[in-house]
């Protein structure tokens, strides 16, 4: 499309656009008012009846928790499409020595020292997605993230062999697949698909809001195990993979 | 407390406005990732931890950094 084309396309559609935004945003209760009918509600339910600390970890994995169900899909799917995009091609190979970038000596210490806790709190973000902001999503990308800074510390070689590419595919599988098998045990024992079947314990404890910490955990893995994969596909076609006609620079 | 969450949306139009006007892709990677950096302080002001979080996590370190990878393998076939 010419410029021409899309500055024109642009003025039309933008007065018609905006008079019917502001249109509908009219309607909305004002903003900073008390008027939540649906807050009110959720919040009800997550605190009074299924003790989740955390409404927004009670509406994602307990109250909403088939939205969360299509989400977890929407992640899984991508991850394959990725690593089924960036496989190797025909006229690609794999150089037998892949270039250690240089890296600064305090930038590898601060990798070294980074990973554990960063691990540490990937692991209480997931265990606690009940109690306090964060959960499966969040902790498990801090997990993968966590897990890299050993590429950012110059240990790329290390970090490809620790974890094989198809061990996480399994795991990032029978994450996902837990998380539907909750929700069918859910049909069974609740009533429901992903229905809240376990005791709920009591507000506040580690081990409360029944399945909540449990769909958090299965979530968390598959997350971590998701985008690693998908830093993996990158990485791979960056740094190990060349044309086999390159010819690597003097 | 208004005051901050308008100076936040401030800042958050302002680094968006330079994502929009920076023209190297290597360079807009890392506005992104300031970008990103304002959005979470927007999330954190409105009362939404949660988000603030996914959004630390992905917008400010997983995307930018698949950027940064895309831009070099492709850079490199030049």
């Amino acid at each position: 499309m010419s410029r021409r084309a899309r500055v024109v396309l642009f003025a039309l559609v933008a007065p018609v656009f905006s008079v019917l935004f502001v249109l509908a945003a009219r309607g909305l209760p004002s903003f900073g008012s008390d008027f939540h009918p649906y807050g009110d509600r959720a919040v009800t339910v997550a605190t009074v009846q299924r003790a989740s600390a955390n409404v927004v970890s009670s509406v994602n994995f307990d109250q909403r928790a088939v939205d969360t169900l299509g989400e977890e899909f929407i992640l899984f799917g991508s991850v394959i499409g990725t690593v089924v995009l960036l496989r190797p091609s025909p006229e690609e190979r794999e150089i037998g020595h892949p270039e250690e970038g240089r890296v600064l000596p305090t930038t590898r210490l601060a990798g070294y020292l980074l990973l554990p806790v960063s691990v540490l709190v990937g692991c209480y973000v997931i265990a606690h997605g009940q109690l306090s902001p964060g959960g499966g999503f969040q902790g498990g990308v801090v997990l993968a993230t966590g897990w890299h800074l050993l590429y950012v510390a110059g240990r790329y070689a290390a970090l490809r062999r620790a974890v094989p590419q198809t061990v996480l595919e399994v795991i990032e599988s029978l994450a996902v697949a837990a998380f539907v098998a909750l929700g069918v045990a859910g049909l069974g024992l609740g009533g429901g698909f992903l229905a809240n079947m376990l005791p709920t314990g009591s507000l506040g404890a580690l081990l409360s809001g029944g399945t909540v910490p449990v769909i958090n955990a299965a979530i968390g893995v598959a997350v971590a195990a998701a985008v690693v994969l998908l830093l993996a596909a990158f990485l791979e076609q960056t740094i190990i993979l060349r044309r086999a006609d390159h010819q690597d620079p003097p | 407390m208004m005051l901050v969450i308008v100076l936040a949306l401030g800042l958050v139009a302002l680094t968006g406005a330079v994502v929009v006007l920076t023209r190297d892709p290597a360079q807009q990677a890392v506005t992104l990732s300031v970008f990103g950096l304002t959005l979470t302080i927007l999330f954190v002001t409105v009362q939404a931890p949660d988000v603030a979080l996914s959004q630390l996590a992905i917008g400010t370190a997983v995307v930018p950094l698949m950027i940064m990878l895309t831009i070099r393998k492709v850079g490199g076939r030049r």
